[in-house]
């Protein structure tokens, strides 16, 4: 699905981006249009990014990111813009299920060091990051086995459609 | 070992023993979404090419309620059309907030609820276990009428003391996240007992575990005990009670005494929920709006303590004060106490049973550099549809006594 080693250039956030920052109310409307919504991705955090983010561009911020609303429409809108993969120090629990189920790759691991601009590679099989830039490399700790079984397949309708359901339940 | 509440209702669901820390698939109940987060479970579920929906299924018009877009008329036209084809539940725009009904409603202790709004985890309360997740994870529900969870571990909030007067639920609550941090409880389940829950109303328990999510929880939950069973009973189901209660023995992560004795009325400052501290600190500081409503604190009793201080007084002239009851039933027992006649005198405006305020989507958006006090449950930069305002959080007696004076006040002062 996936290659296992991602490059891309580093846009820094801070502690407590919440859902609200990626998604703002205030584009309530624009849900049922992603391209839409995802021009306004992070606006409220940091309006160069909804500007000037490329595709393959990998967002690295502080601690519980994505906290607040359950909307699934924030990690979509990375997507949208092209991001894989999201470095924090340390995710919201709603907003690390929803990257799994569409497809975003969260990464736990410590983020200190990582600057703007800075070009990074992610080794998703190693669990490494190098900081390309910085001359630093960090290791975090792979997903639960169930959500990385999700991401392999694409996410949790692919998962579930090749599945038949989930692929752990053993209930009836 | 015994069971927190979190663990012994998963295993009673799921019918095995269960540990805190493993990866279960669990059947749920009952779940939910609205306009905001509907449209995507609908799309994902229809992917899932199923034809029946597996579980009882509640659509809510509550965040843009009524529409005041055709884009969101349009949205909540095709989650209509869906709901009259599968048979979901439809909640029209007046109605309520989503997790206001699902309590009074359809929850039901020793349940598995799940919804498509962060704020599900109201429904602890009860003594269900009700968790937020996302539209993908609610439509897989809809599909399959499961879905799967990690056992949360639990902290106990153990509270003691007496509330004093003009403290309230929401001012436990917002210490306590300024304690744990917004993030310190991630993953987890926040269990809230202690002689100060025993006492309060269902009422009061929804503001607490409304915002386990602000501290990061899973879920808050407390005890199916008598409170619950008269409510339940007040609601006209009194059959759907179950005592449920933690065992003796449980093992928790962490237990957190709290003295509610020595709590003052506390307010969450710009632009974090955790930001909470003691009302003394910010005293004076000048309001344009203040919001009393939303699903952490639009509920009658919240209203009642809210117009005790405003009766025969006016809103402040260079404030505005909006009031939204929580639901179509809080509505009609406010305005058959005279509670809105209150509001209206004082010079409130009266909203819709709704969310649209407190997520920025319509009505009582903020201007540039205005700040405004509110009862709801989050303060996150551009939460009421301008990032260039301000928001702070409290309970309904602090922002009453603010509406009058037009600052910060204390609501001590208005006592007797």
């Amino acid at each position: 699905m996936m290659e296992n080693v991602l490059h891309g250039k580093v846009w820094r956030f801070g502690d407590g981006i919440s859902t609200d920052h990626i998604t703002p109310g205030r584009y309530y409307h624009l849900r049922g249009d992603l391209k839409a919504l995802a021009e306004h991705a992070l606006e409220d955090a940091d309006s160069d990014f909804a500007q000037k983010a490329q595709p393959g561009d990998i967002v690295v911020a502080g601690k519980n990111f994505g906290q607040g609303s359950s909307r699934e429409h924030a990690p979509l809108v990375l997507k949208e813009r092209g991001i894989r993969v999201v470095l924090a120090q340390s995710f919201a629990r709603i907003f690390f299920r929803n990257a799994v189920n569409v497809g975003l790759v969260p990464i736990i691991c410590d983020t200190g060091g990582f600057e703007t601009g800075d070009e990074i590679e992610v080794d998703l099989e190693r669990g490494r990051v190098r900081n390309l830039t910085e001359g630093f490399e960090r290791f975090f700790t792979p997903l639960p086995p169930i959500m990385q079984a999700i991401l392999a397949d694409g996410g949790l309708v692919p998962h579930i459609l090749k599945r038949g359901g989930f692929q752990w339940d053993s209930t009836p | 070992m015994g069971y927190t509440l979190a663990e012994k209702i998963i295993a009673q669901r799921i019918g095995r023993e269960v540990e805190a820390g493993e990866f279960i698939v669990a059947p749920v109940d009952v779940l939910l979404a609205h306009e905001g987060t509907g449209p995507l479970a609908v799309e994902q579920f229809e992917g899932l090419g199923r034809e029946r929906l597996a579980v009882t299924t509640l659509f809510f018009f509550d965040h843009a309620a009524p529409s005041p877009r055709r884009e969101l008329s349009n949205v909540q036209k095709r989650l209509r059309t869906f709901a009259v084809e599968k048979g979901a539940n439809v909640s029209e725009a007046g109605s309520g907030i989503c997790h206001q009904i699902v309590t009074e409603q359809w929850a039901k202790p020793g349940q598995i609820v799940i919804g498509a709004d962060s704020h599900t985890c109201t429904a602890g309360a009860l003594g269900a276990f009700a968790t937020g997740m996302g539209s993908t994870d609610v439509a897989a529900a809809m599909a399959l009428g499961k879905t799967w969870l990690r056992i949360p571990q639990t902290l106990r909030i153990e509270i003691g003391g007496e509330l004093p007067p003009m403290v309230a639920a929401k001012d436990v609550i917002l210490h306590l996240i300024g304690f744990l941090g917004a993030d310190g409880a991630t993953y987890k389940a926040l269990e809230f007992g202690g002689p100060v829950v025993e006492n309060m109303s269902v009422e009061e328990r929804m503001t607490l575990c409304n915002m386990a999510v602000e501290a990061g929880a899973k879920a808050g939950l407390c005890a199916a005990d008598e409170v619950t069973h008269r409510f339940l009973e007040d609601q006209g189901r009194g059959e759907d009670y179950v005592p449920l209660s933690p065992d003796p023995d449980a093992a928790y992560e962490r237990v957190i005494e709290l003295d509610a004795s020595q709590l003052s009325p506390q307010v969450a400052t710009p632009h974090f929920v955790d930001n909470a501290r003691p009302i003394e600190e910010v005293e004076g500081m000048s309001i344009d709006q203040v919001f009393i409503g939303t699903c952490t604190n639009g509920r009658l009793s919240d209203l009642r303590v809210a117009a005790g201080i405003l009766k025969g007084r006016k809103v402040h002239p260079h404030l505005r004060l909006l009031v939204g009851p929580a639901s179509r039933k809080t509505y009609l027992a406010a305005l058959r106490e005279g509670l809105i006649e209150t509001f209206v005198e004082a010079g409130a405006i009266i909203l819709p049973p709704g969310c649209g305020a407190c997520v920025g989507v319509h009505q009582g958006v903020l201007a540039d550099g205005e700040r405004c006090l509110s009862t709801q449950n989050r303060n996150f930069q551009g939460r009421m549809g301008n990032p260039r305002g301000e928001i702070l959080l409290s309970s309904p007696a602090t922002a009453a006594a603010t509406a009058v004076r037009g600052q910060i006040t204390d609501p001590r002062e208005f006592i007797g």
